[in-house]
């Protein structure tokens, strides 16, 4: 029986340790310090708990209190008040934003009622630089029943069974990539872990590795005694540290525990695990460009077949999979693949990470089985749309997936419903947008994206994207001209057809979904001059209203360019050559005097 | 730290390291353990709910009953502190008053262990103390 009769759980994912939650557990600590409860209530810091729209989260156990928003100088209330009085701080907990309630746990806690946490299962709830508390929670028990009691034929046949497909953009099946892996004859294969995640808002991968970074070290050894390798390698980003640093520790432990290393529990199977670095680029994510960079070379993708599988990192085979999927492969041994085909639909099994971001209440990580609808998602876990705006529309897939509208709403979640949608499931970003987001500036900001990320290998992507991009900005600025919307389809489809990677083939979506579902928008930009979301500065027209304006010159005042003339107590006026659309009059007026239109 | 040499090893090691984080997983499906909340606030401390509680936690867990021990704030029965709430998997909960060790023995050997009632029962009006 260990001494400690309670814990304090502090979210350490990068997000809440941004708003100190160092801080937190330190001052925790001090007052439990102080009051001599150190002995008995235990302080630690665990991987993201997923709500982040209300970080800091601090969860007491065992009476499940949950409290969000958390400072550390909230820890003196948190020590005297719950855990010597056991009365719970209820300024500190979670309001539900719809039935105005305070709920103190997370089973009264939408946002986590419909999820379903098999890749985040440990993510919040064990110490992630403790590998005792992930062997507690059966850790390296997958590795070691599949040494004693399995074949490798026999573990890809698992895998395969459980209909696991892989969680980094593309849904291949998973085992079936390990067996063309195995099948490929060579002195040396590599299993490579890919965790580049550089979407514009994912962090799904870097979650998990912050918060439950053994259970993909031990995935990866299954991994290397399914395919015949003995070597295992981490393509992470530079500008991940926490996810860095909880890796290598995580390493270390492993190896002072015999878990990795040589001659791992006694089966005769060797298997060790290596970092390599990436620099950031979005490319890079990208198995082959991933393969070469890791090599040294430039981080350019190169035509497929030969596939990894076949001829990968030094040209040996490689088996690539991404962080997401390799999490799920130990709870699939342990469990058994009828458990996990018993979850989702019929194409897509088991669960999906989401990170949700825009305009939604509970920006967070989430995890659903597959075949949940994106209703459920929106309205149901993310609260629905911020500050009760109307929902507009949703963009899966990241950077170079579809912006889906109401009428998809109630599509379950898998791969091949939201492939045909016109979207994809990428690796999980889901950017939600309400009725002031222009859809043309939407897609002109992912377009800038993959213009940014370009590696310029080939041409259709490096200059038709740039080209793709031009046209959204003269649209967005009222210069386009009608055919322009014909040369957008054409260009994105050639751009599409002609690419070698699937940056190429797939940055023009976010363009075709936009047209396909909001063309209306993009001709009151072109024929009207107007954008209808009063998003896009330089079609709006400032002017003011003679009948409210009273001549109090607080508008000619605030007018940083000059434009606005007019004597005291008479009516203003803005002159449309010299306006910058900057907005500061109409912030300034009292008198609903200016108009925006 | 010695390497862990097999899968036995491994088992072992896992049961040690299960004892550490008991108190979470007790917290996951609280309403299939018993559950014990004992009345912290002054009232209850100042008669030695604080004594009764690690009475409690110890012995649940000498004795082999699987259960969550927490502590909630006051029930509004300060004449007969300290008080207890006990819930049995699907029962409703019982509120027991001025428990000493041994009531309490008597709590964990009859009503915990065999659903049978003891001397100290006050009625309850309401459901349970958080709702
Ligand atoms: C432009 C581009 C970026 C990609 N970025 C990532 C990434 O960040 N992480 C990832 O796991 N897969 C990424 N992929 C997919 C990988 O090429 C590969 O399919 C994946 O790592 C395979 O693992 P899985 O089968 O487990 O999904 C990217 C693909 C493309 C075309
Ligand atoms: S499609 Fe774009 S990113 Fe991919 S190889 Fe060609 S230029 Fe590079």
């Amino acid at each position: 029986m260990s001494k400690y009769k309670m814990h304090l759980l502090v979210c350490g994912g990068t997000g809440c340790r941004a708003s100190a939650s160092d801080a937190i557990v330190e001052n925790l600590k001090k007052e439990l310090n102080n009051q001599g409860l150190d002995e008995s209530v235990q302080v630690i810091m665990t991987g993201c708990f997923g709500f982040c729209e209300k970080g800091p989260i601090v969860k007491v156990v065992p009476d499940n209190t949950f409290y969000t928003e958390v400072k550390p100088s909230d820890a003196k209330d948190l020590v005297e008040e719950h855990i010597i009085k056991g009365r719970k701080v209820e300024r500190l907990l979670y309001k539900d934003p719809v039935k105005k309630v305070t709920v103190s746990d997370e089973e009264g806690m939408s946002f986590y009622k419909k999820q379903l946490r098999i890749a985040l299962r440990n993510c919040g709830f064990i110490n992630p630089e403790n590998i005792e508390e992930y062997i507690a929670r059966d850790g390296y028990m997958a590795i070691g029943q599949i040494l004693s009691e399995n074949t490798p034929e026999e573990v890809i046949e698992i895998i395969k069974a459980s209909g696991l497909r892989g969680r980094g953009g593309a849904g291949f099946p998973t085992g079936l990539k390990w067996q063309l892996t195995r099948q490929t004859k060579s002195d040396q294969k590599y299993v490579v872990c890919n965790a580049d995640e550089g979407d514009p808002g994912a962090f799904m991968d870097r979650s998990i590795l912050e918060g439950d970074p053994h259970s993909v070290l031990e995935a990866m050894a299954i991994c290397g005694y399914s395919i015949g390798a003995d070597t295992g390698l981490i393509y992470i980003r530079a500008e991940y540290p926490l996810a860095i640093s909880r890796l290598l520790t995580a390493i270390g432990q492993a190896r002072e525990f015999g878990l990795l290393g040589k001659n791992i529990l006694g089966s005769g199977f060797d298997f060790d695990i290596e970092l390599k670095y990436g620099a950031g680029a979005f490319v890079c994510g990208e198995e082959t460009a991933l393969i070469h960079s890791m090599e040294g070379k430039r981080g350019e993708p190169s035509l497929k077949p030969p596939f990894p599988s076949v001829e990968g990192y030094l040209k040996k085979p490689t088996n690539v999979n991404n962080v997401e999927t390799l999490a799920n492969i130990p709870a699939i041994i342990l469990k058994g693949h009828k458990w996990f085909s018993s979850i989702g639909t019929e194409k897509s099994k088991g669960t999906k990470v989401f990170a949700l971001a825009g305009k939604i209440n509970n920006v967070g990580l989430i995890e659903v089985p597959m075949g949940t609808t994106l209703r459920e998602v929106i309205y149901e876990i993310g609260g629905g749309i911020k500050d009760g705006k109307k929902f507009k529309a949703v963009q899966t897939g990241g950077p170079s997936g579809g912006c889906l509208t109401e009428a998809h709403l109630d599509v379950p979640i898998d791969y091949e419903n939201l492939l045909a949608a016109g979207s994809m499931m990428g690796s999980g970003g889901m950017i939600i947008m309400d009725e002031d987001n222009c859809m043309v500036s939407i897609a002109k900001y992912f377009l800038d994206f993959s213009v940014e990320e370009s590696c310029g290998k080939c041409s259709p992507c490096r200059i038709g994207n740039k080209r793709l991009y031009e046209l959204l900005d003269r649209i967005t600025q009222g210069k386009a001209e009608f055919d322009d919307l014909a040369r957008l389809k054409n260009l994105s489809e050639v751009i599409k057809d002609t690419s070698l990677c699937g940056l190429g083939q797939s940055s023009p979506n976010p363009v075709l979904s936009t047209l396909q579902y909001f063309r209306e928008e993009y001709e009151a930009h072109i024929i009207d001059h107007k954008c209808p979301a009063g998003e896009c500065k330089a079609l709006m027209v400032y002017s003011i209203l003679e009948e409210h304006c009273v001549g109090c010159t607080a508008c000619a005042r605030a007018c940083p360019v000059g434009a606005i003339s007019g004597e005291r107590k008479l009516v203003h006026s803005i002159d449309q050559s010299i306006c910058i659309k900057c907005g500061a009059c109409f912030d300034k007026c009292k008198f609903d005097a200016v108009l925006v239109q | 730290m010695n390497k862990i040499k097999s899968l036995d090893d491994l088992k072992k090691m896992r049961a040690q390291a299960q004892t550490g984080i008991n108190v979470r997983e007790k917290s996951i499906d609280p309403a299939s353990r018993v559950q014990v909340k004992v009345a912290m606030a002054t009232c209850g401390i100042a008669s030695g709910a604080k004594e009764i509680m690690d009475f409690f936690i110890e012995q649940l867990d000498r004795r082999s009953v699987e259960a969550v021990v927490t502590q909630t704030g006051c029930m509004g029965y300060c004449y007969a502190e300290p008080t207890i709430e006990v819930t049995l998997p699907g029962q409703e909960p019982v509120v027991f008053g001025d428990v000493d060790k041994k009531r309490a023995d008597q709590i964990i050997e009859m009503y915990i262990k065999t659903g049978e009632l003891v001397d100290g029962i006050i009625p309850v009006n309401y459901r349970t103390i958080d709702k």
